[in-house]
């Protein structure tokens, strides 16, 4: 444990430096540490753009086939593309889960029916016990379309919000976890993690903690991300929205689109239910960037470090892995410093995509999505390809692939970066 | 059961200014006397960023600059948790408040405030920190949350790690329908293993349990059922009694974060720490 002592004195803005920010950053690495005891992925379920459950996504990853279209979400006025999931509109929440009702619960109910994910935790319900299973999930909107809706239709005379809106159960940032805690019958501790676009692959990390340190035996973790006007129109203010589909490491990349998806899994550790076919969850690495609310560092020293710590986690140098799965969401800073993170760290011989042009930036979810599209690549042998993505930034070195093949892969890394400068990376891999 | 030690406190609340100040109030040895909240400007961030912060930036800096100088602890290096019931309630109300209008232009940077972990980016940035940054939300519990969740990563990790809680209240109507008290804010710098700078030793088990005996200062009790960050009071006026003591704290209705605390002798190597020691 490193205990460099600073006095009160120093801790002012005078005494934050290019020492602190600088070289000695390096050494800051608390939260790397120790090898991560491997977990198994019992099940997993995902849902884009691409269509509900593991079956629809494989088929599109590996064909290539983009869920995105033009967004018609709430009558956005500018020219956009989205990964809309239409189902959602018409499909209310019902029975004794109705006071739950909003996009981010409609969207989190259809990610627990499918693949059989519902069925898998009351297995594990059974044979941990109800307290014994942790539910640690991430989203970044939680139900605030409902807030939004609520706005729109005050009292034009008290201002009052509309008599029905439950703050609790829809747009507070804990009722994701709270709904499916309670609709797979758990009693295990339970919170949601919302540093932005790294949420949903923070919440492996904690899982692992808990479990490694026993306050749980296994964990639902993953989490949901919904469209809604304050991201469309936020993004849109930023300049970060594309106005065609979103083109990973192109040359001409000029954006983001935005996605909305849910994906959960089952995290246990490694027992006799599982076999040969299990994909295990190996690492994860998690950094802070130090630099900017949401530009990140031009360096991409958290990139980096998140990565790094990943690797140090799971007890693997950069040549163990096959895949990279990039944040890479298609604006022009972004992928650049991935880019130069990549590189600097793997070379050129690793092969990396982001898988965005398929079902967009699904912002708080990106990073249980991206962890179910690299478990499928490692289950089916097969690198996703980059759709919309046609001439690679000239100025890239890092290995892209922009057209999905077929290739066995025993261990991708899956990267995931947020407002705040909050970077987190997983590894995931068949056992070691 | 998790055993950790208290090497720093943090504390901004209404009447409550700062830990140093508060301690004798928490421990009943000077009565509590109510005031409006006074948040100390964000004294780690740049003059121009410093200017722009906001309520919950600013208390979420204020109570972690003074618990990391009172644990004599880099906060460059040092992991961290933070935990609100919800955020900054102005600024989404804002953000609302437009969209809901005929232009629905947001501003840039209120966009980019509205996520969750707005103080802890500023945290980052403030203290070069690029250690591993969570921030958690589970309503009334968060304090509880994000106890559990800084004590587990320093038992994972053997590091020390600085749990930060803040809650600010909404303007109407969201306040209307989620009344939160007054602006609170604790930190606590965790360790897990006792040094010259630990307060207390602090050992950590979760059950399931609905008996929680989470009650503070009479004087204070509207303050804690008001704001969910002041849940953490009990704790803190164990802390300042620097008695042993237990409670529990609620968490989730139907479990209890039980908590025995241990007070280090400032006489006495910390490693004496009665039944809180480090050894496991």
């Amino acid at each position: 444990m490193s205990a460099n002592a600073l006095s009160a004195s120093a801790l002012s803005a005078s005494a934050l430096t290019a020492s602190a920010r600088g070289a000695n950053a390096w050494s800051a690495n608390a939260g790397a540490g120790l090898r991560m005891p491997p977990l198994a992925i019992s099940d997993f379920s995902v849902v884009t753009s691409l269509g509900p459950g593991r079956a629809r996504t494989l088929a599109a990853l590996r064909e290539g086939r983009s869920g995105l279209a033009p967004c018609t979400f709430d009558a956005v006025p500018f020219p956009a593309y989205a990964g809309e999931i239409p189902e959602l509109d018409n499909s209310p929440l019902e029975g004794e889960l109705a006071a739950f009702d909003c996009r981010n619960h409609r969207l989190a109910a259809l990610a627990l029916r499918e693949d059989g994910f519902a069925d898998a935790v009351a297995d594990a319900r059974d044979r941990h016990g109800p307290a014994r299973i942790g539910i640690f999930l991430g989203t970044s909107t939680s139900g605030l379309q409902q807030t939004e809706i609520a706005y729109r239709n005050r009292d034009p005379k008290t201002g009052l919000l509309p008599p029905g809106f439950d703050y609790a159960r829809t747009q507070n940032t804990y009722s994701l976890a709270r709904f499916v805690r309670s609709a797979c019958d758990l009693a295990g501790p339970a919170f949601v993690v919302s540093n932005a676009c790294a949420a949903t692959a923070k919440v492996f990390a904690s899982a692992a903690r808990m479990i490694e340190v026993g306050v749980c035996d296994a964990a639902v973790v993953g989490g949901v991300d919904t469209l809604c006007a304050t991201t469309l129109y936020g993004f849109h203010a930023l300049g970060l929205v594309a106005v065609e589909p979103c083109r990973p490491f192109d040359v001409e990349r000029c954006g983001i689109s935005i996605g909305e998806a849910g994906g959960f899994f089952l995290l246990e550790r490694p027992n006799d239910r599982h076999g040969p076919e299990t994909v295990f969850f190996l690492g994860f690495g998690e950094s802070s960037d130090a630099y900017h609310m949401s530009s990140p560092h031009p360096e991409g020293i958290g990139a980096r470090l998140a990565m790094e710590r990943a690797l140090e986690a799971a007890g693997l140098e950069p040549a163990a892995i096959d895949y990279i799965n990039l944040h890479g969401t298609g604006t022009p800073v972004g992928d650049a410093v991935e880019d130069r993170a990549v590189f600097d760290m793997f070379g050129d011989g690793t092969p990396c995509s982001s898988t965005k042009g398929f079902a967009g930036h699904t912002l708080g979810a990106s990073g249980a999505v991206e962890a179910a599209f690299c478990a499928l690549a490692i289950e089916h042998g097969f690198l996703p390809g980059s759709p919309h993505t046609r001439s690679i930034d000239p100025a890239f070195k890092s290995a892209y692939v922009s057209v999905g093949r077929a290739a066995r892969i025993e261990r991708a890394i899956s990267n995931s970066f947020g407002f705040g400068g909050a970077n987190c990376s997983l590894v995931l891999g068949r056992a070691a | 059961m998790m055993r950790l030690y208290v090497e720093g406190v943090g504390l901004c609340g209404p009447g409550l200014d700062g830990w140093g100040e508060s301690a004798p109030v928490l421990a009943g040895e000077r009565d509590y006397v109510p005031a409006p909240v006074r948040v100390p400007p964000a004294a780690l961030l740049p003059a121009n960023e410093r200017r722009r912060a906001v309520q919950t930036v600013r208390l979420a800096l204020a109570v972690g600059a003074e618990a990391f100088a009172a644990a004599g602890r880099d906060p460059s290096g040092t992991a961290t948790v933070f935990a609100s019931s919800g955020g900054d309630g102005e600024n989404i109300h804002q953000i609302l408040s437009v969209l809901a209008s005929s232009t629905r232009e947001l501003s840039p940077t209120r966009f980019h405030n509205s996520v969750h972990n707005t103080p802890a980016g500023y945290w980052s940035i403030a203290t070069g920190s690029r250690a591993a940054s969570s921030s958690l939300c589970c309503h009334d519990d968060s304090f509880a949350a994000g106890l559990l969740e800084a004590a587990v990563q320093a038992s994972s990790a053997q590091q020390a790690v600085a749990l930060v809680a803040y809650d600010v209240q909404y303007p109407a109507p969201l306040g209307d329908v989620r009344p939160i008290g007054a602006p609170f804010a604790v930190a606590l710098v965790l360790a897990p293993e006792g040094t010259g700078t630990a307060i207390a030793g602090l050992e950590l088990d979760l059950r399931p349990a609905t008996d929680a005996s989470d009650f503070g200062p009479p004087a204070l009790e509207d303050l804690r059922r008001g704001t969910p960050a002041a849940r953490s009071l009990p704790l803190l006026a164990a802390l300042a009694r620097k008695e042993a003591a237990s409670l529990s704290l609620s968490y989730l209705g139907d479990m209890v974060l039980k908590l025995n605390v241990a007070p280090v002798r400032r006489d006495e190597p910390p490693s004496t720490a009665g039944s809180a020691s480090g050894a496991s």
